[in-house]
């Protein structure tokens, strides 16, 4: 047992965040954190980065936390500082990313009276958080550390908030760190049930048209090698979801790449022909089902999850397995190690997703004016960076282009806010993920839309000097949703044209970081090359084709072989 | 068809809350709620009654049990479980109406439990079908005010 130490909450709580491991702490002070941002300044481990608004923190603690697998940090003060993390909070909620926000409230004598600066923070975040405390007592404080950070990165990953009155940080604490968790309600179910993983090879083993579906449960499991091993042995076709891209390797024979709204016409023909549908980490989320009744409707399905309701909640498993990807899939291999099994029996499958593979690519057409292709940005992107970057997002048409033309090779590799959906959140998490692999080149793909809603993090990026490239493909438009305009509300664009813009180049170099800008296909490289050989925080303006949409697509709610772009619409079949 | 679960929780602030904002936040609807300090004072008892036709019984249950402070979830089967819940009417009882609600209260095995010139108030325990179908009885002579308590269900037997 580690000595005694009679200690200040607020050094307590330093202390804590230490013996769990925590590195980095993105945050914001105020009045109420003055205490704990008095005692960061004797840290001898941990880090603070200071953030220009508090959803900059929340966000870049969820890069760190995606890009590394470790808890993410963030901290700020009451009332404002502590709503102003509640974006960032949903976001890492919707996408099971292990968070830790602490935030500073009033004195407790104060609570409820609508002191200064007071905001319930634990209530406004009840419908997104894991779990919250509210500590009211300094001796807690050790403990409660202590569960945060087990509850936040075990079962299915989540945010936890945990919200100290100010005279928590100040009262005294014998301190010494907390190594066991005695939480009667929380026992996260690891090993999956044998008799239906048993189920579940039988299943495999007799399937003729089986598709493996990869969610990012299969990322924060760190179940790539066992889902790789188990594709392989079964000679399984992949489709990934977007929080699952990387969990598979794109240059793999067998990746389909990405199904779902925007996903491939393979992936989703694919799922729709199937017998046999295995789902690992995935919760079939409206934008990958499309018409939920018509989603696969020829497949068994064997649902792997950490999480028991998400299993059944969408789709009935012929297969329902709880358990942990790793531990599961690992124990499947081993089944179906131990059966016979011919690879003649999908080949006729395995034949027709190549034959579609062939005649459906990803593709664009070159815009008439000749404007520079938002999609030819990315492909550039993914081959000057050898498909190893580790490529960050916002949210919209550039995401989706993301998805599509960087060829994903490992876990960890593509972040983005997939199940929330969060404009702003590229650079700041760009700068989280940054910081948690510091080797790696971590590129923010963005958008003029998002950027601009927390472009202010280039000055946190510039005084930490944390060189992140961010590329904005700049259409002046609120690309996604003057998509959705054009296809779908007869080209009426109410509010979605943003000409009105700073200059990106100038705006960089205002902040202390670097400006570039590309307008051409010929341009595109040179100014990558030169972000990427500059060590510094980057902007790259590229001025892209305006009005380009993101095909294939399937329209919100319809069935997922509707596909705009897709084999029964003229566009995206592959020119002669 | 109505379901009973019977929610062994943490006995800590917030807790109702977060129970209670979780079939808020999924779109559960509750029949009813009851909440007391169980056999063990770290535990409260939770008994909720679901319509479990518009909500799939088995999302409610996995959800609760995503609760860190939710223990125990147990559902109840009527015919293994006891069921019970406390009503007090105030009916208006003048003339010839107030014999025949005191003739209604001895049916039901009610307990008068306030009394004036105008008014009395009954007391009564039951089942929910039984407290209707008192309270259908008395609606014609004037209900003034109804307090109920919920269902509370027991498992019948030792387990």
């Amino acid at each position: 047992m580690s000595p005694e130490r009679r200690l200040k909450g607020s050094q307590a709580l330093v202390a804590a965040l230490e013996d769990e491991g925590c590195e980095v702490i993105f945050g914001f002070p105020g009045g109420v954190a003055i205490p704990f941002y008095d005692a960061l300044l004797d840290a001898k481990k941990l880090r603070h980065v200071l953030v220009r608004h508090e959803q900059g923190a929340a966000h870049a603690a969820d890069g760190y936390a995606r890009a590394t697998g470790k808890v993410g940090v963030c901290t700020s003060t009451s009332g404002p500082g502590a709503t102003n993390l509640v974006t960032g909070i949903a976001t890492a909620y919707l996408d099971s990313v292990p968070l830790v926000a602490i935030t500073w409230q009033v004195r407790s004598d104060l609570i409820g009276t609508d002191a200064f600066q007071e905001a319930d923070i634990t209530g406004i975040t009840l419908p997104i958080v894991k779990h919250s405390y509210l500590v009211k007592d300094t001796a807690e404080l050790p403990r409660v550390v202590h569960e945060a950070f087990h509850i936040a990165s075990t079962g299915r990953p989540g945010p936890v908030v945990i919200d100290i009155p100010v005279d928590v940080a100040l009262g005294e604490v014998a301190y010494r760190k907390v190594e066991t968790v005695d939480l009667p309600g929380y026992k996260p179910t690891v090993k999956g049930h044998v008799r239906q993983i048993r189920a579940a090879a039988r299943a495999i083993n007799e399937a003729e048209r089986p598709v493996l579906y990869l969610g990012g449960g299969v990322i924060s499991a760190d179940a790539a090698p066992e889902v790789r091993r188990l594709a392989e042995l079964r000679r399984l076709p992949v489709a990934t979801t977007l929080m699952g891209l990387g969990a598979f390797p794109e240059t793999h024979e067998l990746s389909m790449g990405m199904l779902g709204m925007h996903g491939t016409v393979t992936a989703n023909y694919a799922v729709h022909e199937c017998d046999l549908l295995i789902a690992v980490g995935a919760r079939f989320d409206d934008r990958v089902t499309g018409k939920l009744s018509a989603f696969a409707p020829h497949a068994k399905v064997i649902h792997i999850d950490v999480d028991p309701a998400e299993v059944g909640k969408n789709v009935a498993p012929l297969v329902p397995i709880v358990g942990d990807a790793k531990h599961v899939v690992a124990a499947l291999v081993k089944e179906l190690e131990a059966m016979e099994w011919s690879p003649e029996r999908t080949r006729p499958w395995l034949e027709r997703i190549a034959q579609r593979k062939r005649e459906f690519p990803l593709t664009y057409d070159e815009p008439a004016d000749g404007s520079l292709p938002p999609q030819f940005v990315v492909e550039t992107i993914d081959r000057v960076t050898n498909h190893e970057a580790v490529i960050v997002t916002d949210v919209g048409q550039h995401q989706m282009w993301a998805t599509q033309y960087y060829t994903y090779t490992f876990p960890r590799q593509f972040i983005s806010s997939g199940g929330l959906g969060t404009m702003g959140y590229g650079l700041p998490a760009s700068i989280g993920a940054k910081i948690g692999r510091p080797d790696a080149t971590v590129i923010d793909i963005s958008g003029d839309g998002g950027f601009q809603m927390t472009m202010q993090e280039l000055a946190t990026a510039v005084n930490e000097n944390v060189p992140v490239v961010v590329c904005i493909l700049n259409n002046q438009y609120l690309g996604m949703v003057r998509q959705w305009q054009d296809l779908f509300w007869h080209k009426r664009y109410s509010y979605t044209c943003i000409e009105v813009q700073p200059d990106f180049v100038k705006l960089a170099e205002a902040f202390g970081a670097l400006g570039l800008r590309a307008t051409k296909k010929e341009e595109v490289e040179p100014v990558l090359r030169e972000a990427l050989a500059s060590g510094r925080p980057t902007v790259i303006d590229f001025r892209v084709a305006r009005e380009e949409n993101v095909y294939p697509m399937v329209p919100a709610g319809s069935e997922i072989t509707e596909m705009i772009g897709g084999p029964s619409s003229r566009r995206g079949r592959k020119k002669p | 068809m109505k379901h009973t679960l019977s929610v062994l929780v943490e006995n800590k602030p917030g807790v109702l809350t977060r129970v209670a904002g979780l079939f808020a936040r999924r779109g559960f609807n509750i029949d009813s709620l009851a909440v007391g300090e169980s056999e063990d004072p770290r535990l409260s008892r939770i008994t909720l009654t679901i319509d479990g036709e518009r909500h799939p019984i088995e999302q409610v249950t996995k959800q609760l049990h995503k609760l860190i402070n939710v223990v125990k979830i147990r559902e109840l089967e009527p015919d293994g479980m006891v069921a019970a819940e406390l009503l007090l009417v105030k009916v208006a009882a003048e003339g010839e109406k107030r014999t025949e609600a005191l003739q209604v209260a001895e049916i039901f095995k009610a307990k008068i439990v306030d009394v004036d010139r105008r008014a009395l108030t009954l007391r009564v325990v039951g089942t929910t079908d039984k407290l209707e179908a008192l309270l259908e009885l008395l609606r014609p002579l004037g209900i003034l005010e109804v307090v109920r308590t919920g269902t509370i269900a027991i498992g019948r037997g030792r387990g």
